[in-house]
């Protein structure tokens, strides 16, 4: 009676995500055959879901977050992929074969392709070690949104806002959305990281002040949160009354089955390595979206997933041959992350890589080189702005020397 | 089987009123549940049981081999642990028997290992072992550089400590123990031959009293007129790592003892985490269980020596919890007969371990300061669900799942957490009261996650819970 039942399908794309969503919906309509996707929560989506702000699906449509998931999951569905909510991947028992469960039992699937789609999250609290009690009131952005659109429960009476990413002004608009007054916002970065407009809106007419090079030293107040006990860069403190604090930004990737299943993962990133083709380095198996590069818009995510569905489909009817390791794309610091971040032979030439930076840097020439040879120089003509991305084209990818050294990409 | 949480408490005269829910008071209260002619009062401070020391500790199981030879927490180590193994078997406590290893960093400690060797025969413990630095590496392949060698413990394990407290206290209530909860003692008085407990919810009487109040012992030993002692308390703080560090450990890997206490350990944990700490800092606050940066980067220093690659993974929570430090080394257990009472204070580190023995020695004294204690019976059988990384979890049970399919939906994701586990443990005879008691019962929102997905949705759950609605 403990024996998992068993299937197989063609595609198994693990997270009904924008990204996964997307992949199924191209794979669907391509023919690739049987395509299942899988998705841990009850409904579809990923985190659109919980999202109540404007601004998703393609340019000039003004969907609510809910409005896009919902469109996503009918595409996919519309285009021939079977939709399995509430189904929770338990981990691997072959290449490309996961165990899983929901109410209707444990299930073995086999696939001949397998797409991680997984997500990414934010780090809460405990993982950026900020000392102090262990009160409640303390959330992430998720865990706020859901509080707020999704199980409509209080969120207190005055927050603190700590991060000045896009996704902190997002918790700004769900702390609004409760009734909660917004005290500050605070960062250890010298401004805002969101787009100037949004961040003037916020500070003028919302009238939340933004603390910069600040940060939380301690979290105050038992059982409730009472308050935040901030150190500025100058040395100066301050405690800051409050009954909630939503710590935002700081993603990593969902990569625990990427990880359980021994794929290899790129240092910068954390999530699984791959290259322009979205190939991971187990064969068969593929990764797209803010797994890999944690996190990014839905707009995004949405576009890589449709772009791995092609090459999904080039695997599926191809020769078979998954590339064995080339060379690996690293960074220097102040960059932090570039994916993909692996570079294999016959992988698409035309792919943008996108990065990170921990810090501002006004019209970064981008320089990328291999064993002392430079193959590209790029200029951005903006600013790069930490926890935002920064493209860079691929258009150097052929000239890599495959049995080379690590390609570096730096900041001249 | 009665639990409250609020309202006026029962106007009857308890047999025996036990002040402390925690791992030692509801052993005793489970103890004196087996004599099926007594009426008992397991009275509690908090909102739940174990809200004290006994949720945060370092959860080992201990053979008591380091124990101050011929002491009482000697004694009592050495016998509670046979009982708690023997119990967490039968009711299905999770323990892991991985061993402990004392590893030395130095010549000076290598050199103290056969004394502590000498010591562990000395409580009559005899299977510990020397090992040179080649056999403790192939034991230990990620530890650190520059260990010389170790003292092996192989009975040293490691233990649910939620679980603990919470099967003593259920099987209390199960026999019929009533559980105060929300109910802190404020003052005592003697009425003839009864003691009358002032609580902040109004009074209880009862013919005979422990003190098991932990951090609090002292205080109510002073409204009993006794100054035996004073607790101060002693922080610790822990570090949990990700499940994923879990590959990087197989044992308990203890310091070797100094003067100034235990030191930093580095041990897996039944839930397949890695747990570092505790620190040891002693303080004024009866109540300061938060973590400090500079704990924080102590512990985080001397983990990077532990085991580097510790570090690298990442951390899914801080906690600290506060020892009941008397500045005497041994348990402060005594009776006073002229006041049918007995205390049992300065229970510190062992506490979990000694719990049984513990219980088992207050309810031989208050046989001896006049309780009739009447025979001892057979407790009604009791499962605890499995939390451990060695079972599994009801969501990869095909035959539980087709029978129940809410054992399928999976609430919590980091560890696996179905809605069907969650409506038993509110449905449970001593159910959660807010989202952290809901943790301790069945893990959900102790993830990686810390409660960033499933945190509102379990919240949800308990607020529509009956049990909400009744407290």
């Amino acid at each position: 009676m403990n024996e998992p039942s068993a299937r197989s399908v063609d595609v198994l794309v693990v997270g009904a995500g924008p990204a996964g969503l997307a992949a199924a919906t191209r794979l669907a309509a391509r023919g690739a055959g049987r395509v299942l996707v899988l998705d841990r929560e009850q409904q579809p989506g990923g985190v659109p879901r919980h999202c109540e702000q404007r601004g998703f699906g393609p340019p000039g449509r003004w969907w609510t977050g809910p409005e896009y998931a919902a469109r996503a999951a009918e595409a996919a569905v519309g285009a021939g992929a079977e939709l399995s909510c509430g189904t929770t991947a338990l981990g691997w028992a072959g290449p490309t074969t996961l165990d899983t469960t929901g109410p209707q039992g444990p299930e073995r699937i086999t696939a001949r392709t397998v797409v991680l789609a997984t997500g990414a999250r934010e780090r809460p609290r405990s993982a950026r070690l900020v000392p102090g009690t262990r009160p409640a009131g303390v959330l992430t952005t998720g865990e706020l949104q859901q509080t707020v659109h999704l199980y409509g429960q209080q969120a207190g009476r005055r927050a603190v806002v700590v991060g000045a990413e896009p996704v902190a002004y997002v918790a700004l608009d769900a702390l609004r959305r409760a009734g909660t007054e917004t005290v500050a916002m605070v960062t250890g970065l010298p401004r805002s990281q969101a787009h100037a407009a949004r961040a003037q809106w916020a500070r003028l007419v919302g009238r939340v002040p933004l603390l910069t090079g600040a940060e939380v030293v301690e979290v105050l107040g038992r059982p409730r949160l009472t308050g935040l006990r901030l150190r500025r860069h100058d040395g100066r403190g301050a405690v800051l009354a409050c009954d909630t604090v939503v710590f935002t930004g700081d993603f990593t990737p969902d990569q625990v089955l990427a990880r359980q299943g021994g794929i290899a993962l790129d240092a910068g990133t954390r999530g699984p390595a791959v290259d322009a083709a979205f190939r991971t380095s187990h064969p068969g198996v593929f990764a797209v979206g803010s797994v890999l590069h944690a996190a990014e818009s839905a707009r995004v995510a949405a576009h890589e997933g449709a772009l791995a569905a092609r090459s999904v489909l080039c695997h599926l009817t191809g020769p078979g041959r998954w590339p064995t390791a080339g060379a690996t794309v690293r960074v220097e610091p102040p960059l932090r992350w570039i994916a993909p971040n692996r570079l294999t032979a016959g992988a698409p030439t035309a792919c943008t890589f996108l990065l990170r930076t921990d810090r501002f840097l006004a019209r970064p020439l981008l320089r990328v080189s291999q064993d002392g040879r430079t193959l590209h120089c790029e200029r951005l003509h903006r600013t790069a702005v930490p926890g935002r991305p920064v493209p860079l084209s691929g258009t150097w990818t052929a000239q890599v020397d495959q049995e080379g050294g690590a390609v570096r990409v730096e900041v001249d | 089987m009665t639990v409250t949480s609020s309202g006026p408490l029962p106007e009857e005269t308890y047999d025996v009123a036990v002040i402390g829910a925690g791992v030692v008071g509801a052993a005793i209260a489970r103890e004196l549940a087996r004599h099926r002619g007594l009426r008992i009062a397991l009275v509690e401070a908090a909102e739940d049981v174990g809200e004290g020391t006994s949720k945060a500790n370092t959860a080992i199981l201990h053979t008591g081999f380091d124990a101050a030879p011929g002491s009482l927490d000697a004694r009592l180590t050495a016998d509670g642990s046979r009982r708690l193994a023997r119990y967490a078997a039968e009711v299905g406590i999770p323990v892991e028997r991985v061993g402990a290893l004392l590893v030395a960093w130095d010549a000076e400690q290598l050199a103290r290992l056969p004394e502590l060797a000498g010591k562990a025969e000395r409580n009559g413990y005899h299977d510990t072992r020397l090992l040179d630095a080649d056999e403790l590496h192939a034991l230990e392949p990620r530890l650190g550089p520059g260990a010389l060698g170790a003292l092996e413990v192989p009975g040293e394990s490691i233990i649910c400590p939620w679980t603990t407290t919470l099967a003593y206290a259920t099987h209390a209530v199960l026999a019929g123990t009533d559980l105060h909860l929300n109910c802190p003692v404020n003052g005592i008085r003697q009425d003839g031959d009864r003691h009358e407990l002032s609580c902040a919810r109004g009074r209880l009487s009862a013919r005979y009293l422990v003190n098991a109040a932990g951090l609090s012992a002292d205080t109510v030993d002073a409204m009993l007129g006794h100054h035996d002692f004073t607790v101060t308390p002693r922080r610790g703080q822990l570090i949990v790592f990700d499940t994923f560090a879990g590959d990087l450990v197989r044992h308990i890997l203890l310091p070797v003892p100094t003067a100034l206490g235990k030191g930093v350990l580095v041990a897996p944990t039944v839930y397949g985490n890695v747990l570092l700490g505790p620190t040891a800092e002693d303080l004024p606050d009866k109540r300061a269980t938060e973590s400090t940066a500079g704990g924080l980067a102590a512990l985080t220093g001397k983990g990077r020596r532990i085991l580097p690659a510790l570090l690298d993974e990442e951390v899914t929570a801080v906690y600290a919890g506060l020892r009941a430090a008397t500045g005497q080394d041994d348990y402060r257990i005594r009776a006073h007969p002229e006041q049918r009472a007995v205390t049992a204070g300065g229970i510190r580190s062992t506490g979990l371990t000694a719990s049984m023995g513990i219980a088992a020695h207050v309810t031989g004294l208050l046989a001896e300061v006049g309780l009739d204690l009447g025979a001892a019976g057979e407790l009604p059988p009791l499962r605890m669900p499995p939390l451990g990384r060695t079972a599994a979890r009801p969501c990869r049970q095909s035959g539980l799942v087709a029978a129940d399919p809410e054992y399928g939906t999976v609430v919590c994701h980091c560890e696996l957490v179905s809605r069907g586990e969650i409506r038993d443990a509110l449905a449970a005879p001593v159910p959660p009261r807010s989202p952290a008691g809901l943790r301790r019962r069945t893990r959900a929102g102790a993830g990686r996650c810390q409660g960033a997905w499933c945190g509102a949705a379990l919240r949800d759950l308990l607020e529509r819970s009956p049990v909400r609605e009744g407290v």
